[in-house]
């Protein structure tokens, strides 16, 4: 038995570690959560490629022309810009365990939010004012379906993002809740990537078109 | 507050962890450059500076690919280094299927309106 | 009450939902809650509820969990089976004038019912339950990465599952055939549950099944025992890597699909309709993008199977495996590449077909790579024929020649004459039935002593494995015939008399098939009964090569007690080979998962959500959407999910493996 327990006195096969190290709690989490997200990307992609392919059938009702303001895509692309660094901010600050901070930048990253969606539905509400309704054409279901799965997104990550201010309010900046904080950022981030390609092929390509 | 030692616990253990933190000079670089990546297209498209469209449509195009770089590097800390690199093959393999699946629909469906479809018919539908 | 408030409380559902006019629906209904009946009162009366929660139901031991799948996935067998059995009596009888005994409108439900639960419901559970039991064994881990979400994803599973048995006697299940191609399946075709049932079955089991998929990969890459590179795994661990890659790959493809055709439905958009600048032909492309990468997730697993069985039953290192796993790798690559060879005849024109035919070409080659290397194994190897090595010897054979059919089907032009023909069904069948079901049932044969600590009996599995078989090729042979002479598929009624006879025979050949799967009940059963002869107690009854066969049967909940440390592709052979010692001392108190019933509830408050949505109850649906955000988000502040198990526990099981394994010498 010996043989096995202290193998290097012996130079015998070692053939299971008789003294080992639990894996940490959560060592898979970044990458379990990083994949989850490239399966988030291929949902996108999808629905990018929807739009792509009928993307142009207006159906005789209106196009991109007619219905986008650049003006309001723009200020609306610079609130999520401007909550993506507010939340780098906010990780910034928790590595060096500053909690209120931390908070105060959680919270200012979630109004950041908040405003992105207030705005997406109003520019929602306007359009469908005008009968640009999702069942007006092809073009029209697949626009409302990408921006608005993105738009979804966005509302459940306001909805994480308040259940871990709730955490860290409650448990402080423990392990767990730094992970969790990480794996936000991470989706946070991700959806201003997929925002990236929504600004350039719908609105400014749908313009140009 | 048992906060430090806990961090300092998780810095021990996570050192083959390897998700790369940022500092505040890199998400300030990042943010720098993407808001300079997005208000270029915005520009370019609203004010219709270049001579033709089909050009500002790969200029902006190209724009937004430097910019998903940009996030993936100063935001998401994407490095080949991360995860054992599993982060990165996970990445790449991701993109290597949407290019497929996005390429290959577009392909197919657009051979398959114009094979199916007289133009006519398609320019009426528009 | 008016019938306003019912609605609001009822939806669409109403008693004349009920299928009270089909005499054959009652009769099932009768048998279903009879046997249902027996079940719940059994169990009650041998107060077992308590168990079946705490050890079961909230599990978080991969183990328990694979075998519910294994469970799961034989009881839906045989709902799927009896489709088919009803499928070729009706073929087989409706001639001369005769209608056959299924109506139309039932008829439809059953093909369609049969494709979706044989794929989504058999042959997945099936594969997940043998990667989640086996894969954490042969990388020497003591559970997935993610232990909860593992119970989760397979009670959304179950979840899918119920939804669909539901259609049985609430309402009907879609009449579109197994993929639901609109503009049929869009609400002004199909206006009835069907549908509904169909998408948000799917839904609901696609969530779990993601999610295993980013379970399994995770666990794969991050739990693997020191000095198990990638190069070392076993080739069942690679082909399930690559199987779950494709998971993750493909299932959003389905998600999404599914979502835009109940958009379609639900809101009126215009994706798949045929106004409003809609195409259904985008349906066909994104579904298949997702079904033809679900086959390979089918299959790859098997492969792995028959690796790992051949390699055991030849007593010789597996042939090739460098080029094994870079097969596998190739095949997950490329079955990204082929989805058009589905609709060929489309009209997307010559250059796509020629693309998607010679891609669809090139598969063959990965694959009968592999075929070679089984072959080469068992070449001057000592080869015992045992029941899992008889189910591999079959399957290389019948999967050669669905495989050979199969790229006959890719020729576009060929394909244009078997399109949709009865030589598709067969030929489908023929890799699938001979690829993934054989491969099943060679991994259950084989690992069954692992997971119960006997091995299964001989005698009847012999007669199953014969009667499937036989079943199999008399089954299927005679639709390539039927489909050569243009037959297509799904029809219910047939004028020319000359064809009966092939039809005959191949309800005699699902016949053969019924009696296969009475056998193998049978040997279930029988097995049991004789678990002290059949018992074993070594923990390798096959002399096998891989980890998993290094620790107990049925190994303790911490699968290990020490974590092994692996030198070799065939670690367990050179353990043997090098003169391993069993460690009998210094144990230590062990981590793990503990058991939670927040998978159960979540799974049954979205399956619920999925009635409500199918039957416009919208209360339900709303009510169940909030109660699942609920509980959801009150499971995240648990911080206390583990527990560890004291060494004198570790201690008295591995004491008893001890005394086991003298009594054995």
């Amino acid at each position: 038995m010996t043989v096995a327990v202290n193998p290097t006195q012996t130079g015998e096969p070692v053939f299971y570690l008789a003294d080992e190290h639990p894996h940490p709690e959560g060592h898979s989490t970044s990458l379990g959560f990083w994949i989850y997200l490239m399966s988030d990307c291929l949902i996108f992609a999808m629905l990018f490629a929807a739009f792509g392919v009928l993307g142009a059938n207006y159906a005789a009702g209106p196009a991109p022309k007619d219905l986008f303001d650049l003006n309001l895509v723009a200020v609306n692309t610079s609130m999520l810009l401007l909550s993506s660094i507010t939340y780098g901010f906010a990780m910034l600050t928790m590595q060096q365990n500053k909690i209120a901070q931390t908070q105060m930048w959680l919270l200012i990253t979630g109004l950041f939010g908040v405003a992105f969606i207030s705005i997406e539905l109003t520019e929602f509400a306007h359009m469908i004012h005008e009968g640009a309704t999702p069942q007006r054409s092809a073009f029209l279901s697949a626009f409302f379906t990408l921006v608005g799965t993105h738009g979804l997104h966005v509302s459940c990550g306001l909805i994480w993002l308040v259940t871990l201010m709730v955490q860290v309010w409650r448990f402080g900046l423990i392990e767990a809740n730094r992970r969790r904080l990480m794996c936000l950022s991470m989706f946070w981030h991700f959806l201003d990537v997929v925002w990236i390609g929504v600004f350039t092929f719908v609105y400014l390509l749908g313009v140009l078109r | 507050m048992n906060t430090d030692t806990h961090a300092a616990h998780a810095h021990d253990h996570h050192h083959d962890d390897g998700h790369a933190h940022g500092t505040f000079s890199t998400y300030m670089l990042g943010f720098v450059l993407s808001v300079v990546l997005t208000a270029i297209p915005f520009w370019l498209v609203m004010s219709g500076t270049l001579p033709s469209k089909q050009i500002t449509a790969l200029v902006i195009m190209a724009f937004a690919v430097v910019q998903i770089v940009v996030h993936m590097i100063y935001f998401l800390h994407m490095s080949p280094k991360s995860e054992n690199g599993w982060s990165m093959m996970a990445l790449i393999f991701t993109i290597v299927m949407v290019v497929i699946a996005l390429s290959g629909s577009l392909w197919v469906m657009n051979h398959l309106n114009s094979n199916m479809m007289p133009m006519h018919e398609m320019t009426g539908m528009k | 009450m008016s019938p306003d408030l019912l609605k609001l409380i009822f939806g669409r559902l109403g008693l004349d939902s009920l299928p009270l006019h089909e005499p054959i629906l009652v009769a099932t209904f009768v048998m279903v809650a009879l046997g249902g009946g027996a079940l719940f009162a059994g169990v009650t009366y041998f107060r077992l509820w308590g168990y079946l929660w705490r050890e079961w139901f909230t599990t978080v031991d991969h183990k328990r969990i694979g075998i519910m799948y294994m469970i799961l996935g034989i009881v839906m067998l045989l709902r799927g089976f009896a489709d088919a059995l009803m499928m070729r009596a009706q073929q087989a009888l409706a001639f001369g004038g005769s209608d056959g005994f299924l109506p139309a409108h039932h008829y439809d439900q059953v093909f369609t019912a049969h494709g979706v639960i044989m794929i989504f419901f058999v042959a997945m559970p099936l594969v997940t339950g043998l990667m989640n039991y086996v894969v954490p064994l042969q990388i020497g881990a003591r559970d997935v990465s993610f232990p909860f979400l593992n119970n989760f994803s397979f009670w959304m599973t179950v979840g899918g599952a119920v939804l669909v048995m539901a259609s049985l006697f609430i309402g009907e299940f879609a009449r579109t055939g197994w993929l639901a191609y609109p503009p049929l399946s869009n609400i002004g075709y199909s206006p009835d549950v069907g549908v509904d049932y169909y998408i948000w079955a799917l839904q609901v089991a696609g969530v779990g099944t993601t999610l295993s998929g980013i379970n399994l990969i995770c666990t794969i890459v991050k739990l693997r025992c020191p000095g198990m590179t990638m190069m070392k795994m076993p080739v069942f661990t690679w082909t399930a890597l690559c199987t779950n890659i494709l998971i993750v790959a493909s299932f959003p493809v389905l998600t999404v699909v599914l979502a835009l055709l109940s958009l379609d439905r639900y809101v009126g958009t215009n994706f798949f309709t045929n106004d409003f600048g809609g195409s259904p032909m985008m349906y066909v492309n994104l579904i298949w993008i997702w079904g033809h990468p679900e086959v390979y997730i089918l299959v790859l697993p098997a492969f792995g199977i028959f690796s790992e069985v051949t390699s055991t039953f030849s007593g010789k290192r597996l042939f090739g495996y460098t080029s094994m796993v870079y097969a596998t790798v190739v095949i997950t690559i490329l079955s990204y590449l082929v989805w058009l060879h589905h609709f060929f005849t489309m009209g997307s024109g010559a250059s796509v077909n020629s693309f998607f035919g010679i891609t669809t070409m090139i598969i063959s080659i990965p694959t009968g790579a592999k075929m070679f290397n089984w072959l080469f194994t068992m070449y001057r190897g000592r080869i015992r024929f045992e029941l899992p090595m008889l189910w591999t010897i079959a399957f290389m054979l019948t999967f050669v020649l669905g495989g050979m059919t199969g790229v006959l089907l890719a020729v576009p032009p060929a394909d244009f004459v078997l399109h949709n023909s009865l030589f598709l069904i067969a030929h489908f069948h023929n890799v699938i039935i001979g690829g993934v079901v054989f491969g099943a049932f060679a991994g259950i044969n084989y690992w069954f002593p692992k997971a119960f600590g006997f091995k299964l009996d001989p005698f009847w599995g012999k007669l199953s494995f014969w009667f499937w078989v036989t079943g199999f090729y008399m089954a299927f042979m005679p639709l390539y015939v039927l489909g050569l002479m243009g037959v297509t598929r799904r029809l219910r009624v047939f004028d020319d008399p000359s064809l009966q006879i092939w039809f005959v025979i191949a309800a005699i050949g699902a016949g053969l098939v019924f009696l296969g799967i009475l056998s193998m009940l049978m040997q279930f059963a029988v097995s049991f009964l004789r678990r002290e002869q059949l018992k074993d107690v070594t923990g390798d009854p096959w002399d096998a090569r891989t980890l998993e066969w290094a620790t107990s049967s049925p190994p303790p909940d911490y699968n290990f007690a020490f974590t092994p440390v692996v030198h070799d592709n065939d670690a367990w052979w050179d353990m043997k080979r090098r003169g391993y010692q069993r460690p009998l001392t210094g144990f230590k108190p062990i981590h793990m998962p503990s058991s939670t019933g927040t998978g159960i509830i979540l799974a049954g408050l979205a399956t619920a959500m999925g009635f409500g949505l199918i039957w416009y109850i919208w209360w339900l649906a709303a009510a169940s959407f909030i109660a699942m955000l609920a509980v959801g988000i009150g499971h995240t502040f648990n911080y206390h999910r583990d527990f560890d198990i004291p060494a004198d526990d570790v201690i008295r099981t591995e004491d008893a493996r001890t005394k086991l394994l003298a009594g054995v010498k």
